[in-house]
């Protein structure tokens, strides 16, 4: 939901489909000079996409088939590495977490939403001086974002705590309790996605023709029902990208958990670890802690084939609610 | 991006050509016109200053070697290195303990060192022998000793002083530790006797040992943990998070027990020589704090371990790197340690120690060794000490009884044991 949203935002930009206009479709049979020039232009980019991101996943897809040495060197075991995975208590705790994650962080939607839309009032004071302080974690590294907050939520010296403390209340241990760990991990995320969300919303809306409003007006919708006919039904497009990313940064969530919950050692040692572990996690701890490279690749191919299903659904129901233009 | 590629190329092109050269006299003693830099990796931020006099005075003998000391912190060493290892990138000359050194040795990792300490008529005697057997494997010696650490009580004599308890002293039994820790604690303020830390060195292995229990059997294929003394070990710490004489795991995720007694709120901290360099330096601990030896139980015991450097078996540069290796092994390098490091493994620099750290009772650490016993290990020790780790989890929490997360942990181990 952090360092990932930004890296996955133009891929899925991208891979919104615009309508094609059956013309168009048309002119593909005349390959000529222009479709070579085409391909020549986005050579670079295909060639960086398949060196840095299609062999590694083939490679990672073959390497689940296989055992590894302590060291590197590895030898086909089958399927027993899914057979493994298919009986792993940690695996399906780790799925549990990361779809618990993914759904409570989806809860940033609304709020994003909510927030550009105070932000888009017309005579709002200040309004740069909000969305730049919005904007803030998002440019923030997420390791440092998590370092801030790991000591904002310190059980004995947090300042959460302290703060709780002058009205009377025991705060818990927020990242070391199981029965808190989760949800602190998940406000972060929202606070972390907020501004970059709120930006998405605030262009949406302002692409929006103010005659419609004003029809609107006219005809004696008041301020809720504009929002709910108008606002909402034209900002499906950015509601429905948003909401792709949003899932695909919530079940690959790792930076916020690698420092906050730790990692090795330290996240045996934390109780609360067991209640936000995810996938991704696992993977690393897997591949690089426990060393078993084979396992790990196996978890991330489950992992992969989860976020395909998941973002296929997506864009099927899109075309129940999401209209564009 | 052309151009990167082609200076990229270019560097692999100079790689190339310096394995070959490297390649060419790798039997010979190192070639004085040919300029070398060693990678060394280790772990230890409070070691880097002295490693780094230590590299500098290794320069000053061998102009055409300089040494680049890499810090990686404790917590990702193994996983750093064992990943570096893997993509070929392996540090030249590195630290290493015991629990990995089977593991490293038996797969080729690291390189035996047994013949170039003949040709150099090398003496190992000078090094503990505890120390130079954990570095040896199917008989040959794969690295040399560069320090030895024992364990201790640090304890916190203000906080002693105003709960009107005696310091603790040679000859104290499990049962004074207790009665301190009774007086001691008040988890009202958040001071507490001790940090019960899940760690096996400085924690755990000790008392298990001072029980009369085992981590794992002499000949390293049996687990000790489901021994009942071994369990004892294990209760004594999970009694003191009980009765509120040690924060919690909570807390201690939170914040650590060096930070805790570190800030006044722990009055004793299980802690090891190599403690004196933080504790000297720190404003707070270095006037207040003192060391003792370890509580006595069944028996009097402490874990004894230290580090050796080893050469990785890919370096590009054998030779040069057997060279700093010797000489970090040497009475030379061992004085500059002594002064302002850990203690040395080489035999009659520990005084140099002990001088350097006057305001602790260094002694305690030194005088530990005449009952120590070796930090347990097999040839894969990381898999069952992380089994170590998951399972007593449970128990320090209370989730389950020490029993039972002990003899769970040593099913496990007992099965890891089995395929190695």
């Amino acid at each position: 939901m952090t360092a990932t949203v930004t890296g996955a935002a133009d891929d899925v930009r991208t891979a919104v489909p615009a309508p094609v206009p059956a013309r168009r479709r048309r002119r593909w049979r005349h390959r000529g000079a222009e479709a070579a020039w085409g391909y020549l232009l986005i050579a670079p980019t295909g060639l960086g996409l398949a060196v840095f991101y299609l062999w590694p996943v083939l490679q990672t897809g073959y390497f689940s088939f296989t055992e590894w040495g302590p060291f590197g060197g590895h030898e086909w075991v089958g399927l027993d590495n899914y057979r493994t995975l298919a009986a792993d208590d940690e695996v399906l705790t780790s799925l549990r977490n990361t779809v618990a994650y993914t759904l409570l962080g989806l809860l940033g939607i609304p709020l994003a939403v909510l927030f550009a839309a105070l932000l888009n009032r017309p005579r709002l004071r200040g309004v740069s001086a909000y969305r730049a302080l919005f904007f803030l974690p998002v440019v923030t590294m997420p390791v440092a974002v998590a370092m801030v907050w790991r000591w904002l939520y310190n059980g004995d010296y947090g300042l959460i705590n302290y703060l709780l403390s002058l009205v009377g209340v025991e705060g818990p241990h927020w990242i070391a309790d199981p029965a808190t760990a989760l949800y602190a991990l998940v406000a972060v995320g929202i606070w972390t996605s907020l501004g970059y969300n709120i930006v998405i919303f605030l262009a949406g809306m302002q692409a929006i023709p103010r005659e419609y409003y004003e029809a609107a007006a006219i005809d004696g919708a008041g301020a809720l029902a504009q929002f709910r006919r108008i606002t909402l039904p034209l900002l499906s497009p950015s509601l429905f990208f948003v909401s792709v990313l949003s899932v695909i940064g919530s079940l690959q969530l790792f930076d916020l958990v690698y420092v906050m919950g730790g990692s090795g050692q330290s996240a045996r040692a934390n109780p609360a670890f067991p209640r936000i572990q995810t996938v991704v996690h696992l993977f690393y701890d897997k591949a690089f802690y426990t060393n078993d490279r084979g396992y790990a690749a196996a978890i991330v191919m489950a992992l992969l084939v989860l976020i395909v299903t998941l973002t296929a659904i997506q864009f099927r129901l899109q075309k129940r609610w999401v209209h564009y233009g | 991006m052309w151009k990167a590629v082609r200076v990229g190329a270019a560097a692999v092109l100079a790689a190339a050509l310096a394995v070959t050269a490297a390649g060419c006299g790798s039997d010979e003693p190192a070639a004085s016109d040919e300029k070398v830099t060693l990678s060394y990796a280790v772990w230890d931020k409070n070691q880097v200053p002295v490693m780094e006099e230590i590299a500098a005075a290794f320069t000053k003998d061998h102009p055409n070697i300089t040494i680049n000391v890499q810090l990686t912190p404790w917590a990702d060493y193994w996983t750093k290195l064992r990943a570096a290892v893997t993509g070929g990138a392996a540090p030249d000359v590195f630290w290493m303990n015991g629990p990995n050194i089977q593991l490293y040795a038996d797969n080729g990792v690291i390189m035996p060192l047994s013949d170039k300490i003949d040709q150099a008529k090398l003496d190992l005697t000078v090094y503990p022998k505890a120390l130079v057997d954990l570095y040896t494997f199917e008989g040959k010696v794969y690295g040399l000793p560069k320090d030895f650490d024992t364990v201790g009580v640090w304890y916190n004599k203000e906080l002693f002083d105003a709960a009107a308890v005696k310091y603790p002293a040679d000859g104290w039994t499990w049962a004074d530790f207790k009665a301190a820790a009774a007086k001691l604690s008040n988890p009202a303020k958040g001071v507490y006797a001790v940090g019960a830390n899940l760690a096996g060195q400085e924690y755990y292995y000790n008392t298990i040992y001072q029980a009369g229990g085992n981590v794992i059997s002499a000949d390293g294929k049996k687990s000790g943990f489901d021994d009942p003394a071994t369990v004892e070990g294990l209760r004594f710490w999970t009694d003191l998070i009980k009765n509120k004489q040690s924060p919690d795991l909570k807390t201690m995720t939170d914040t650590a027990p060096l930070q805790l007694f570190e800030s006044g709120k722990l009055a004793m901290y299980w802690g090891g020589s190599w403690n004196v360099s933080e504790f000297g330096k720190n404003e707070y601990t270095k006037t207040r704090v003192d060391a003792a030896p370890l509580p006595t139980g069944v028996k009097q015991a402490t874990i004894i371990h230290g580090l050796a450097n080893v050469v990785s078996a890919k370096t590009k540069a054998p030779a040069q790197a057997w060279e700093f290796v010797k000489f970090l092994g040497s009475k030379p390098a061992a004085d500059i340690l002594g002064k302002k490091g850990p203690i040395p493994a080489y035999t009659g620099t520990q005084d140099a120690w002990l001088a350097a750290n006057a305001q602790f009772k260094g002694k305690v650490f030194l005088d530990a060794v005449s009952y120590a016993v070796p930090y347990p290990v097999s040839r894969n020790t990381a898999a069952w000490n992380d089994e170590e780790f998951k399972q007593l989890t449970k128990a320090y929490t209370g989730e389950v009884t020490v029993e039972a997360a002990a003899k769970e942990l040593a099913t496990q181990m007992n099965a890891l044991l089995a395929k190695e």
